[in-house]
């Protein structure tokens, strides 16, 4: 019998030894202690952003100790999933404050009310990045990059080509299956890149692009990853595809020998904007106000473009060496009214699929 | 509880007793948060409108991608069958030397990232890949060869542990009275194996079915399942009506699919004798056992070795330079954590899934297979199995959402809970948990029960004396599934996770997914790190298991 419970003591000692290194028996749950215990005043605000946010560790020590307040992070998803939990809890909302909402999901989010108007003073030549169709201004321009083609330079060097420079060159057929992109159904880049060509070729044109898009070899993946490590020429993978659809500030990142090797074609820009802004019902409207000046501070602005890889929304922050030399960026990008796509994702999306898989 | 004159009375109660926890973790975890996102799919503006959900159902796309799903999830599991069998054969029936690391080997794709998988099938077969002549990109046999990449160690691990619980007399006996190999197998084997087979061959289906990543990555966007379907809607479109509709067909459809197994799993006289013998060595007569197992390690060695390959390169060189960068946090910051302190934090999070998905799994498995007495007594005890393959067969992000906009107000307000994300993913694993268990524990002959109980133990002692014994391999088995489910377990903790402490394949999607040729070389690193954690664990606890039942 004694032989038989055996088991049963190892698996309570297995059990007692684990307890000791799991999440719970660790005590690691400093905030988790939430409100619930009825301080008159809030100690802590929320932030509720997507998975790419992050900031240097210094600079969020630096609002706890001007705010007061203790910074809590809730990040997941991407700017997709971050604006439908917006609208699905505005109710009851997750935080205080949300960043990450780019512009074409915006007008979902405002639509639905899931912002609180805060006119928070902007830095001088911000203003360009504000939301059309925002005017009690609830959102408020933190960052913003554009959605480009880019090219591998050293590939049509070594090919006697000559590189592509608008969107009509990627239908050519002296291009033909050179060209991978994320698809617009999967991908934020590859939905800005459908609403590139939705502002060049007008509401009834993108579809016969596309469809010579698709012919002349374009290739499709699930996501920005897929399409830049492994098809495209210069990316981790070395794919064999020199022309793919990626950002303005790709070509910082592929500086070799004092030059890079990959430059953005800005002839085929689409800007996307991510904004920040006080949710309707959050519990310290005062901290998260406070948050929302704190992302248009000198200090974060220039923390941008090496935390989250995008420019900043104040022009006179200084950007790191090799995004001044190598990064730059459109002066007349594409644009679609935020409205427009809100009210036609769904058609285009549909019209998109059909096009592209058949 | 339990005296020789049970009343019908004292055995409900003593079912309701032993079932009430793992249901009230089913009802608040599972059926709460996705019967209340299915209902915002029913309620347009205030008002119930099941009309455009049903208009929903009769769309020609939602037919394609139906009929896609089921056609390749069917396919990806009879292959993931043909190949464990043979394997599962070789590495639990047979003994030599290096078996047990093949056996933990073989668990590590599981809880690969699927965006890193991805990445390694397609530099491999890719039209710049050493396979790119193959042609396979793209197309639909590349997402079933990377659902089978993920799945067979499900049917290698689930079958081979009955397997070894398996009395080997019988088989000896028939092959003494001169029947072949092949009519030993087919006569005497495989119907004893069948429950655990067909238990084996629902859960690797139903992973197929919620496949995401896999589907998208590998297809090219060709193809669409009801799970990237319904993560479209969801996520993208914001589309709750039509997310909706998939959502109650992915319910039906998995409803039918655990009645048909339900059926095929029942034995007429279940026997099981545990075996005491030390498998022998492979002989000859072992060779499709060998050659499947060679098969299965190249499907799951290539794009492993490529991940390792790709994770020692440095621009054109050999360097361990992408594995020093992981102990920082990367001058270019895209390391959200070192990913030590990830890696702790996966370990952690394991561990609680772990123990929660045990003790749910073994409370529902000894309460659906106590022998019934009656016909209503036996439906709710196979109702009740069937309720815990749910969370399987739903998608990730319905539960997601659904866990927002339900857990959100007391008594229940736990959507910022740390536990959610054990809890999250023990409910993944608990139908693995669940299912290793049953098959063994239905075996037992309820008469070895019965005879301890005539000899004066108690529930608990016969619990112990009879149950446990024959329940340790499993069980072990088991905790490995669970430990690995949660080691790898994406989808759930993305949407769950919070920044403060991301687990490891949380820290390598953002890898991946940020240019700079450092940040790859990084994830591919980092996925190595959890493939070789994961190995390792695997390793231990198979250690662990063999010594222990050398106590018996």
């Amino acid at each position: 019998m004694s032989r038989a419970l055996a088991p049963v003591i190892a698996a309570s000692v297995v059990a007692l030894a684990v307890s000791g290194c799991s999440t719970i028996g660790s005590g690691s749950d400093g905030d988790a202690t939430d409100g619930a215990s009825g301080a008159d005043k809030p100690s802590r605000v929320v932030l509720v952003t997507h998975d790419s946010f992050v900031l240097p560790k210094p600079l969020i020590k630096q609002f706890e100790q001007e705010s007061g307040y203790d910074l809590v992070v809730r990040a997941t998803g991407d700017a997709g999933i971050l604006t439908n939990k917006l609208v699905l809890t505005k109710d009851d909302p997750l935080g205080d404050v949300a960043f990450g909402v780019d512009n074409t999901f915006a007008s979902r989010a405002l639509d639905e009310g899931v912002f609180a108007a805060y006119d928070a003073p902007l830095p001088a030549g911000a203003e360009d990045y504000r939301l059309p169709g925002d005017d009690d201004h609830a959102l408020t321009p933190v960052d913003n990059g554009n959605v480009c083609v880019n090219v591998d330079d050293t590939w049509f060097a070594d090919h006697d080509l000559a590189e592509p420079e608008t969107l009509d060159d990627l239908a050519d057929p002296a291009y033909k299956n050179l060209f991978v992109l994320p698809g617009a159904a999967t991908s934020s880049p590859g939905m800005a890149f459908l609403l590139t060509t939705i502002a060049a070729y007008g509401e009834d044109g993108w579809q016969d692009y596309w469809t010579k898009l698709m012919d002349n070899g374009a290739k499709l993946t699930a996501g920005w990853s897929d399409a830049y490590e492994v098809d495209f020429t210069q990316g981790g993978g070395k794919g064999d595809r020199p022309i793919v659809l990626s950002y303005d500030s790709s070509p910082a990142f592929t500086v070799s020998g004092g030059r890079s090797t990959t430059s953005a074609l800005l002839d085929t820009c689409f800007r996307q904007v991510e904004y920040a802004g006080v949710l309707a019902g959050a519990a310290n409207p005062d901290g998260a106000e406070q948050l929302v000046d704190f992302l248009l501070s000198p200090d974060v602005q220039a923390a941008l473009p090496e935390s989250m890889y995008v420019f900043p929304v104040d022009p006179s922050v200084e950007l790191p060496q090799e995004w001044a030399k190598f990064a730059e960026q459109p002066t007349d990008p594409y644009a679609v009214d935020p409205a427009e796509v809100s009210a036609n994702r769904d058609d285009w999306l549909r019209e998109w699929s059909d096009i592209t898989s058949r | 509880m339990t005296t020789p004159m049970t009343t019908p009375m004292s055995r409900a109660l003593t079912l309701a007793g032993l079932a009430a926890v793992p249901l009230a973790v089913l009802g608040v975890f599972f059926v709460l948060p996705v019967s209340g996102m299915v209902s915002e799919g029913f309620v347009v503006d205030g008002r119930f409108d099941p009309g455009g959900v049903l208009e929903v159902l009769g769309r020609p796309r939602v037919h394609r991608v139906l009929w896609f799903t089921v056609w390749s999830s069917t396919v990806a599991t009879l292959v993931a069958v043909l190949l464990g069998l043979p394997a599962a054969h070789l590495l639990h029936r047979r003994r030599f030397p290096g078996q047990r690391v093949l056996r933990s080997l073989l668990l590590v794709p599981f809880v690969l990232p699927t965006v890193v998988v991805g990445v390694a099938f397609r530099e491999l077969i890719g039209e710049a890949g050493p396979l790119g002549f193959l042609g396979l990109d793209g197309s639909a046999a590349a997402i079933v060869a990377g659902l089978v990449f993920f799945n067979v160690a499900v049917v290698i691990r689930a079958v081979g542990a009955a397997w070894e619980s398996l009395d080997p007399r019988p088989a000896e006996a028939a092959a003494a009275l001169g029947a072949s190999p092949v009519q030993v197998l087919r006569t005497v084997t495989l119907p004893a194996l069948r429950p655990a087979i067909v238990s084996a061959a629902s859960v690797v289906f139903l992973f197929c079915a919620t496949a995401f990543g896999v589907v998208l990555t590998l297809g090219g966007l060709r193809y669409s399942s009801v799970e990237t379907e319904i993560y479209l809607l969801t996520t993208n479109l914001l589309d709750l009506q039509a997310a909706a509709a998939l959502s109650i067909l992915q319910l039906l459809a998995i409803t039918g699919l655990l009645v048909v197994t339900g059926r095929l799993r029942a034995v007429p006289d279940p026997a099981l004798s545990r075996s005491t013998a030390r498998p022998p060595r492979p002989s000859p007569g072992d060779w499709p056992g060998v050659v499947t197992t060679a098969l299965v390690l190249l499907l799951v060695g290539t794009p492993l070795a490529a991940l390792v390959t790709g994770s020692l390169r440095v621009g054109d060189t050999w360097s361990l330079a992408n594995y020093r960068a992981l102990g920082g946090e990367g001058d270019q910051q895209a390391l959200l954590v070192p990913v030590g302190d990830a890696l702790v934090t996966s370990l952690r999070t394991a561990v609680d899934a772990t123990w929660m998905s045990l003790s749910l799994g073994v409370l529902v498995a000894v309460v659906v297979t106590r022998r019934s007495r009656s016909r209503t007594e036996r439906r709710v005890r196979g109702l009740l199995d069937g309720l815990f393959m749910l969370p399987l067969g739903v998608s990730a992000v319905t539960l997601g959402f659904g866990f927002l906009i339900t857990l959100d107000r007391p008594p229940l307000d736990l959507r910022d809970s740390l536990l959610l994300v054990p809890i999250a993913q023990a409910l993944v694993a608990l139908p693995l948990v669940v299912r290793t268990l049953v098959p063994v524990l239905g075996g037992i002959d309820d008469r070895q029960r019965q005879a301890a109980a005539s000899l004066g133990a108690g529930p608990l002692r016969t619990f112990a004396t009879v149950d446990l014994p024959a329940m340790w391999r499993p069980l072990t088995a088991a905790a490995g599934f669970a430990f690995a489910v949660s080691l790898g377990e994406f989808g759930a903790t993305s949407f769950l996770a919070r920044e403060d402490h991301p687990t490891l394949p949380i820290v390598i999607f953002r890898l991946i997914g940020h240019p700079g040729a450092m940040n790859y070389g990084m994830a591919l690193a980092a996925s190595v790190v959890l493939a070789a954690t994961t190995a390792a664990v695997m390793l231990a606890v198979d250690r662990l298991r063999v010594s222990s039942v050398g106590a018996f």
